[in-house]
């Protein structure tokens, strides 16, 4: 029941894009196209919980101990760095062909502070391990259901008849506001 | 050849050279600005700018952490392998950014936890690593000092005009001087807010740039 709450609250209630504005940049730049935004997804689901779970072990088996927890930031984000560069070659061996699909977005993630917001958030929030590896599951279904509702209405937004100064990344600003304002109706429940 | 006198000499060398920096610095506040423009650091600019000295603190420290890290960068920038450029950079802005951490901590702690986890999310700001990359990386010393105070003065005057922008409307003070007595509309305050107030400013950018060009 537990793990339930924490996976509701992170995908809803306190979203980890319209609500923590953690990894805008993907939100808004790859948001395009609905297949694209699927990739993304992908892609960051697979390195947010295999961060998570390293950068929790680093920092309470070796930071914590030798008392440098103000090496975190450094720390954090050279785990994040060589692993994604590790998960590249590793998919690159073994399987083609989600190589193929999430390869262009992997480089993009060393610097998505949604990976980083996360593992730094996890520590913060004093988990256990296993409750660490589900807060960040629940936020990567988070930041996947923000960022695929978001392409779709992007993908009609295209269509229609926007003035020309708001075209593009403006207007789609302003969407992301009332979709973060639908997400607000959350609140509270858990 | 055309000769010159020595006073007249040094206004024809000296001139183009100082405007040339002029230009590298003032990119930064509307042609180039991270914000309105590149779109670039978005996630503080949304996340901290529910004052507007929240924004104010943090692009000072986003400035901070840029003008160090173009400075470093593009100091050791020929004695770094290729290869390895990317995740140099990293260690080198993650390094300033530890800085600042250490130092809000100590000198402006109710700042700092205003902005929170934000302060060590500058390692993954677009922003710093951009420049670091696209600019200090191929550029002298100098005018990667100027670019890095440029750029972060552009980020800087963006986050401060949102915090303002989003105070005024949501809790009807200016700077913390409450303006408005009752009710605001505190929607502005909340993170829709943000994300609607940001986007009319870019609409408002684009016409300023419009009319300008």
């Amino acid at each position: 029941m537990e793990y339930i709450l924490i996976i509701i609250a992170a995908v809803f209630v306190s979203n980890i894009v319209l609500n923590q504005f953690l990894g805008i940049c993907p939100f808004i730049g790859v948001s395009s196209k609905v297949e694209t935004a699927i990739g993304m997804t992908g892609a960051v689901t697979f390195v947010m919980v295999i961060a998570t779970l390293v950068t929790y072990l680093i920092y309470n088996s070796v930071l914590v101990p030798l008392d440098i927890i103000y090496m975190r930031t450094i720390t954090f984000i050279l785990v994040i760095a060589s692993l994604v560069q590790l998960v590249e070659i590793i998919l690159k061996k073994i399987s083609p062909p989600l190589y193929q699909a999430l390869g262009i977005f992997l480089p993009l993630i060393t610097t998505n502070c949604a990976v980083l917001g996360v593992a730094v958030l996890a520590v913060q929030k004093d988990f256990s391990l296993l409750e660490s590896t589900v807060y960040a599951i629940g936020n990567a279904i988070g930041f996947g259901l923000a960022l695929i509702t978001f392409s779709g209405i992007r993908e009609q937004l295209d269509l229609l008849n926007v003035p020309k100064q708001m075209k593009g990344v403006p207007i789609a600003f302003i969407v992301a506001g009332l979709m973060a304002l639908a997400f607000m109706g959350f609140a509270g429940i858990v | 050849m055309q000769s010159y006198g020595p006073m007249e000499y040094l206004w024809k060398v000296k001139k183009p050279i100082d405007m040339n920096q002029w230009k590298n610095f003032s990119k930064g506040f509307i042609k180039e600005n991270a914000v309105f423009a590149l779109f670039l650091g978005l996630c503080p600019t949304l996340g901290v700018t529910t004052s507007a000295v929240n924004g104010l603190g943090m692009g000072l420290a986003t400035t901070f952490v840029l003008v160090m890290s173009n400075l470093v960068v593009s100091l050791v920038k020929n004695f770094i392998p290729d290869k390895v450029r990317i995740p140099s950079f990293i260690v080198i802005i993650a390094t300033f950014v530890t800085v600042v951490e250490l130092v809000m901590k100590g000198y402006v702690p109710a700042l700092f936890d205003a902005l929170g986890l934000f302060i060590p999310l500058i390692v993954v700001n677009c922003l710093v690593l951009g420049r670091a990359e696209a600019f200090a990386s191929k550029n002298t010393v100098w005018s990667s000092l100027v670019d890095g105070a440029g750029m972060g003065l552009g980020f800087t005057m963006a986050l401060t005009v949102l915090g303002a922008v989003r105070e005024l409307l949501g809790s009807g003070a200016f700077f913390g001087m409450k303006l408005i007595s009752g009710d605001a509309m505190l929607l502005f305050i909340l993170p829709p807010g943000a994300f609607i107030a940001l986007g009319y400013l870019i609409v408002l950018a684009n016409m300023i740039k419009e009319k300008t060009s």
